[in-house]
């Protein structure tokens, strides 16, 4: 495994809480270091990635105000506003 | 193998299904053939909408007849039928619409079917989504929503449990003078045959003023809370009227699921299921002219289906020149509406029992037969 | 957005990158396609904070990703294929943007996925695939001291295995459910090819004595709102096992959506192609695990191949098929290998979900006749997955076929439906004339 130059950590708020990750995660990642499922399901549970590459959608979360955001393919930006659906 | 019947129901869906059961209801020893899956055709293509509709004063007869129907049945149905009585806004988005939505408002309350003007700011408060300002529209509260194929199954369940007997998956070959033949070679005898067939009936009907009008549509990811009632412009009739000609209408209903469907378009002479992008394309603008935020939801699917359409846009209920046939087709885009009183007329119509409604203006006599031309 | 290109290639796997080299390099103007932030596809997956394909492994990845950055190749990452308007014209998306792109020739290396098959509790957040652990730790997850159990079929059990040891996690076990005897002829097989024993030399100097057991597969996942341990079965003798994360995925699927949607031939879940890579259609090529689950090597030399034979370097491609033969008797052995048992068709329970979108139990789907009526009567693959995961699963537990393939392949917003190239057809009739 090639050395890691000190990560840049970058702030996102997840369900309006602040949160500090390593600049170059997934979304997805960050939802699971706040130990939350990224959605609810339609009969109740508690949902995260399954596939985490895009095709199972069980990752969805509404980031940035878009709903159903496939959060293992999308990369944490500073002030990023993500929300558990 | 030759098995006797007092009725054959040709094809399961919505039509058909409710068919079967006012049939068995009534006693009659009934056989439903279906070539595929319950509901699979048009019923499964469709919004699925339970709506008061004035194209003709026969129309509107009809489909307040049928919701009421619908609205007796509503307690009985199973979850997995969604049935959902959202109501309906005519959306009106200026003073010349405003009158007509008025005109409907008096005619409506002529005809027993509730509804109510909304102003500007009524509709905005109904509808926090649509775009602003319109000048209003019309709420007809008791209009529901439900999804089709269930429904069809539904009542294809009651229907054998009152005895009714289900051939799934096979095709007609022939049905006419009492006998209904098989693919397989199997052969009915019957007294009755009913062609509930949809926009495939002329090929066991021939002869039969039956165009396919094909429609798409798309089906959003959820947004629970998005819309509360089905939504359509008043140019809708326009384009259910029309009978050349591409068109498309605002026509957007919320889901139980808080899915959209996104509708709608007319196409006449296009019959392969390809989905049209040009079609899609301007559905999506005329919606978007309403509710400007859509093209930002995630759509999940789009399809295209046939509705089976007459001159008149009346559906055929009834006998035909084949002392055994019967029709119960061509309802257009208001099959999942008219089905259960279609149902209802036809199964008075058999069984001698004076109809709710006059049957006259369904009766497939009032359009003459096209003559295949050598 | 609008471009043109002789060559398109859509999927910046392996097989992608490769084809998209040697077309450029034979002088083609080539656009590669591919739906993640970057490039590498899942087995080359970029490490967090790099924007290139993980070049840790070997396997040829550094050299195959200079060599296509070295061409003037334009490479489209982000972009999400979903549409073919017409033949030659493929529709993309991205984060509201959406892109006509034109081509001469396409090749299609859209790779595999996971396949999921359903259990008790296989819903539970930390239940997620091989794959996914994978892509989840070079997404920056940390596993460092997690118990984690590795289950299901195939050889990414312990190429992911050796990756969640290094990276510091407690690898209680790993359960292939394959015996031993139809494992054997694989492992023996490797002996063949020496680079394999390397590769598989790596992964047991990694794995370090972690258990690896044969014919064991998991039948239960239990948790509170989160995995809390699963309970695996050895022929019938049940263990319980707490952990953190339970990685389970068995072996892999063609992703042969977009050739389906093309309307190139597909038979027994993949693309039909010949020598050269050729689909039913004279213009597209398929390369890599569309065209039959069979590992990197023969992906990079199926997408070779796809790459020379777009470019019209017919003979060049040529060269390359006694490679292509070798790395062929690899792929034989992968698929019987990792044949999956008829036992894990006993697996889900009747309130077991199998549908996922739709929360569709096992059930209620099973007393339908086939994926058609299942779907219209309980909604099952009507989800955004659009039966990707469900499809798969009761392909496996029902025998049912899956529909033909309707754009948009992905869901996409409903703008990009509406983004046409030409003008609207104004014989379309708008109710009203003005607004």
């Amino acid at each position: 495994m090639p050395e890691q130059m000190r990560p840049e950590q970058i702030q996102i708020t997840i369900n309006q809480q602040p949160m500090t990750v390593a600049a170059g995660s997934t979304v997805a990642v960050a939802v699971a270091l706040a130990s939350l499922p990224c959605r609810t399901s339609i009969t109740g549970e508690p949902r995260g990635p399954l596939c985490a590459m895009g095709i199972c959608f069980e990752c969805r979360a509404t980031v940035n105000g878009i709903a159903h955001s496939r959060t293992c393919q999308l990369l944490c930006e500073p002030a990023m506003d993500i929300r558990t659906q | 193998m030759i098995t006797n019947y007092d009725a054959v129901i040709l094809g399961a869906g919505i039509v058909g299904a409710a068919c079967a059961l006012e049939c068995a209801r009534a006693g009659m020893r009934i056989a439903i053939v279906e070539r595929d899956t319950i509901g699979g055709g048009a019923t499964a293509a469709g919004m699925g909408h339970i709506v008061a509709m004035d194209d003709s004063p026969a129309q509107l007869a009809l489909t307040g007849y049928s919701r009421s129907l619908w609205a007796q049945l509503a307690t009985e149905l199973p979850v997995s039928v969604e049935y959902h009585a959202c109501g309906t806004i005519w959306v009106a988005r200026d003073d010349e619409e405003m009158v007509e939505v008025h005109r409907k408002l008096d005619y409506y309350a002529a005809e027993g079917i509730e509804a109510e003007v909304l102003d500007s700011n009524a509709l905005a408060e109904a509808e926090p989504n649509l775009v602003r300002p319109l000048a209003g529209g019309l709420l007809v509260p008791d209009d529901a929503v439900l999804y089709p194929p269930c429904a069809a199954g539904y009542l294809v369940e009651q229907a054998q449990l009152h005895g009714a007997t289900l051939l799934l998956g096979h095709t007609v070959t022939s049905a006419a003078h009492g006998r209904v033949s098989l693919h397989d070679g199997t052969a009915f005898q019957t007294k009755i045959i009913v062609n509930a067939t949809g926009s495939l009936a002329l090929a066991l009907t021939p002869g039969l003023q039956i165009k396919p009008r094909k429609g798409h549509l798309i089906i959003t990811d959820r947004y629970p809370g998005y819309l509360h009632h089905q939504l359509v412009e008043l140019g809708y009739l326009k384009s259910a009227h029309s009978s050349t000609g591409d068109s498309v209408a605002f026509n957007v209903q919320p889901r139980k699921t808080g899915q959209l469907l996104i509708g709608s378009s007319r196409q006449f002479d296009s019959e392969n299921k390809r989905v049209d992008r040009e079609i899609v394309a301007a559905m999506i603008e005329r919606a978007a002219l309403y509710i400007p935020n859509l093209p930002s939801l995630s759509a999940l699917r789009i399809w295209s289906g046939f509705r089976a359409a007459t001159p008149d846009k009346l559906p055929l209920i009834g006998p035909t020149e084949d002392p055994t046939v019967f029709l119960a087709t061509g309802h257009e885009g208001l099959g999942i509406t008219t089905s259960l009183g279609t149902a209802r007329l036809l199964a008075d119509h058999l069984l001698g029992r004076p109809t709710t409604i006059p049957l006259a203006p369904y009766l497939p006599s009032r359009l003459p037969v096209e003559v295949l031309h050598a | 957005m609008t471009d043109s290109f002789q060559t398109i290639v859509v999927g910046s796997g392996p097989a992608g990158i490769a084809a998209a080299a040697c077309a450029a390099e034979a002088g083609h103007r080539v656009g590669i396609v591919d739906d993640n932030p970057n490039p590498g596809g899942q087995i080359w997956r970029s490490l967090r904070g790099q924007s290139a394909p993980d070049t840790s492994h070997g396997g040829g990845a550094a050299q195959w990703y200079s060599r296509l950055v070295a061409t003037s190749a334009t490479r489209l990452q982000g972009w999400s294929v979903f549409d073919q308007p017409e033949p030659g014209i493929l529709r993309a998306e991205r984060q509201g943007e959406t892109a006509h792109l034109h081509y001469d020739n396409l090749i299609i290396a859209t790779g595999a996925r996971e396949r999921f098959l359903p259990f008790p509790g296989w819903t539970l957040p930390n239940v997620m695939g091989v794959g996914a652990i994978q892509a989840m730790v070079k997404g920056g997850l940390p596993v460092a001291g997690k118990r984690i159990v590795l289950a299901g079929s195939g050889p990414l059990l312990l190429a992911v295995a050796a990756t969640l040891a290094a990276a510091r996690a407690i690898i209680i076990c790993i359960c292939e459910q394959a015996s031993l005897r139809q494992l054997a002829p694989f492992a023996l097989g490797l002996a063949a090819d020496p680079a394999k024993i390397m590769q598989g030399l790596r992964y047991k100097v990694a794995t370090l004595d972690v258990p690896f057991h044969t014919s064991t597969w998991p039948v239960e996942a239990d948790g509170d709102g989160v995995l809390r341990s699963v309970t695996i079965s050895h022929h019938g003798e049940k263990q319980q096992i707490p952990c953190d994360y339970l990685a389970c995925g068995f072996h892999l699927v063609p992703n042969t959506e977009l050739a389906a949607m093309l309307g190139c031939r597909v038979e027994a879940g993949t693309v039909s192609v010949d020598e050269l890579q050729r689909t039913s259609i004279s213009n597209i090529f398929c390369a890599g695990e569309p065209t039959g689950i069979g590992g990197l090597e023969l992906s990079l030399i199926e997408g070779q191949i796809a790459g020379l034979a777009s470019a019209g370097q017919d003979k060049e491609a040529r060269r390359l098929f006694d490679k292509k033969r070798k790395a062929s008797r690899f792929a034989d052995r992968l698929a019987a290998a990792f044949a999956l048992r008829p036992e894990l068709r006993k697996l889900p329970q009747e309130t077991t979900i199998v549908c996922r979108c739709e929360d569709v139990p096992y059930g209620a789907l099973k007393q339908h006749h086939s994926w058609r009526a299942a779907k219209l009567h309980t909604r099952c693959g009507m989800g955004p997955c659009q039966g990707r995961i469900c499809g798969t699963a009761t392909h496996f537990l029902l025998g049912w076929n899956a529909e033909s393939v309707r754009p948009p392949l992905l869901p996409v917003r409903i703008a990009s439906l509406a983004s046409l190239e030409a003008p609207l057809n104004s014989a379309i009739s708008n109710t009203q004339e003005t607004l």
